[in-house]
């Protein structure tokens, strides 16, 4: 069956356009898609509990995530024929009838004050038969999440694919032009509800990076026009500076195990070369010494190896170097411009920023094949950041004078933008998977 | 008002540059006039004046201090000095050399083209460039700091040229 849908999705064809789905801060529009996008049903949830509706709509959120991937397109509520809540209710006919491939139903019940349960049933209409039954426990406060969690499990189901609707991303937004010009550092969840500003600031903030437990957050801030490494507890909120030597201290990216930073140090002479610190005990140990600019340090995912920009030779470039020391080695040479590498979760691709033909666009380096796929179609676009599931991207593009955020499947097939209510958005950043 | 203030500070570095070329290029006149005969307004028929001459000192343009260009800007991909600079650099190198009370940070800046740490090195080596002018003509390192906010902090905001050669600089900032 998951094999059924998977070759259905891979299938190039006509697409639909969605209109935005949410009304957060970052809007989500579908400006290309190059997938056919499977029909699908998901049916209002059935609630008993207090009050004449759930505390949230649960199933409106799975189905925004379902169409936010592209890879489904979710059929309206007005052309249901029946609105089941279980599967006992549920009549296929009146499903095939609509040409519609999977079928959500669900409900929420209330348990408690403030203790819910939420369980939705997927079906394969074709077949009439169940895939996934799945009941699980939620507050008021978490039921958002248990929406998208319902929607992992729907989306990996049907694709194969490990869903990432239940992620955050957090992205730094300048407001205003000027000096009071405002800096903020926001995590959000990956479809833009639930923004958090966590840290702000008159002075620039920038490169986020996710710790892997995703508990805490790096990046780099220039209060008192120094700039300064921070590593910020979410839950707490409390932030500790490791790193603010003389000169330049940027680019921080944990390690895979969470203990290390690999970070750009610069000095009094302003030589920037990669460096890695413990993040216990604060020892520094310096991995580049070259005369150029060595910066954007990135962890391969088993953590052997950092893979960083360079213009030793002339323009930026990508190398690599073993996470101990060693004789970097230059990993791009198609192009004159490459530079922030990032590798993909499951280590095969390695995105970057490329200049391609005048235009500075996200670009994955497949390690295996060594072939060089350009994905986006901007002229100024940055910050690259892989899904946890290596299927998708986020980045930064520019529209009109404004940042904003973007997403693109790793196979180019489908890109989305991310409308943002204000301000300047840019250096988006994907979480890990989260821990349930 | 920006762009005002901005374009006054360019052409009034270019006009301390043009001053400066004009200087070191070797003038074929007699660049001092000791005045002639015929040379009315200048000669004096007032007699020689014999005092005491002591050996004397060099001192800055007072007038001209507070008026230093404080904004050096750099060409596309470059962290080379644009030769107008140099006398403007000179100054700040006296200025320095003179007070060791003083202080300045140089904050480099980058355009927003590529990516922004990448951007934070070229602004980085901008300042560098600037920091090597000033301690070779006299000032000393530890008058000296650098910052770099690559392209986080534009002097000009958009995205074509114009804005772009207004954001390759850096600025030279007092801090006493």
């Amino acid at each position: 069956m998951t094999e059924t849908f998977a070759r259905r999705l891979v299938a190039l064809g006509a697409c639909l356009l969605l209109g935005a789905t949410a009304s957060a801060e970052l809007n989500i529009e579908i400006t290309r898609g190059g997938a056919q996008q499977v029909p699908v049903a998901v049916v209002p949830f059935g609630y008993d509990g207090s009050g004449a509706t759930a505390p949230l709509d649960v199933a409106g959120v799975i189905a925004a995530d379902l169409a936010r991937s592209g890879r489904f397109a979710p059929i309206p509520i007005s052309n249901m024929l029946q609105k089941p809540t279980t599967g006992i209710d549920v009549d296929f006919d009146d499903w095939r009838i609509l040409g519609v491939e999977a079928l959500v139903v669900g409900q929420v019940t209330q348990t408690g004050d403030n203790v819910y349960s939420i369980q939705f049933q997927l079906f394969d209409v074709f077949r009439g038969e169940q895939l996934v039954g799945y009941r699980m426990p939620a507050s008021r406060g978490t039921m958002r999440a248990g929406a998208h969690r319902a929607a992992d499990m729907i989306y990996e189901k049907l694709t194969g694919i490990p869903g990432v609707f239940g992620t955050k991303v957090t992205y730094v937004t300048a407001i205003g032009e000027g000096r009071d010009r405002l800096y903020r550092l926001v995590v959000a969840d990956a479809d833009g509800e639930n923004e958090n500003v966590i840290m702000e600031s008159t002075d620039p903030i920038m490169s986020p990076a996710w710790s892997p437990d995703s508990r805490r957050i790096a990046y780099v801030s220039f209060e008192q026009n120094v700039s300064s490494i921070f590593i910020q507890t979410l839950r707490t909120g409390n932030r500790v500076r490791v790193s603010s030597r003389v000169g330049i201290n940027g680019s921080p990216a944990f390690s895979p195990d969470g203990r290390k930073l690999v970070l750009t140090l610069g000095g009094a002479d302003g030589n920037l070369d990669i460096h890695v610190m413990d993040i216990t005990t604060r020892e520094v140990t310096r991995l580049t010494t070259n005369r150029s600019i060595d910066t954007e340090g990135s962890w391969s995912p088993d953590g052997s190896q950092i893979y960083f920009t360079s213009d030793r030779s002339g323009g930026p470039q990508i190398y690599r170097v073993d996470a101990t020391g060693g004789t970097p080695e230059r990993v791009t040479f198609e192009g004159s411009y490459n530079a922030r590498p990032r590798l993909s979760p499951d280590g095969k691709k390695l995105a970057m920023v490329h200049l391609d033909r005048g235009n500075y666009r996200i670009a994955v380096l497949d390690l295996e094949r060594n072939d060089l796929l350009v994905l986006s179609t901007g002229d100024q676009d940055e910050s690259p950041s892989f899904a946890p599931n290596s299927d998708s991207l986020i980045y930064a593009t520019r529209e009109g004078r404004r940042g904003v955020l973007a997403t693109v499947s790793a196979d180019g097939l489908i890109r989305q933008r991310l409308a943002s209510g204000e301000g300047d958005v840019r250096e988006p950043v994907w979480s890990p998977f989260p821990r349930y | 008002m920006k762009h005002t203030n901005l374009l006054l500070i360019v052409m009034l570095t270019l006009g301390l540059a043009a001053c400066a070329g004009n200087r070191s290029i070797p003038d074929p006149e007699p660049t001092t006039d000791y005045g002639s005969a015929d040379d009315g307004d200048q000669a004096s028929s007032a007699g020689w004046d014999d005092g005491l001459l002591g050996e004397g000192e060099e001192f800055g343009d007072e007038r001209m201090d507070g008026e230093l260009a404080m904004i050096v800007y750099f060409d596309f991909d470059q962290s080379e000095l644009r030769p107008e600079y140099a006398d403007l650099l000179a100054q700040h190198a006296n200025r320095l050399a003179n007070n060791s009370r003083l202080s300045v940070r140089l904050e480099g800046h980058a355009d927003e083209r590529g990516s922004r740490e990448y951007n934070i090195g070229l602004g980085e080596r901008r300042a560098q460039t600037v920091r090597r002018m000033l301690l070779i003509q006299g000032a000393s390192a530890n008058q000296i700091s650098t910052v770099s906010f690559g392209e986080e902090r534009p002097a000009a905001f958009g995205s074509d040229e114009e804005a772009y050669s207004l954001n390759r600089r850096v600025e030279i900032k007092y801090l006493n």
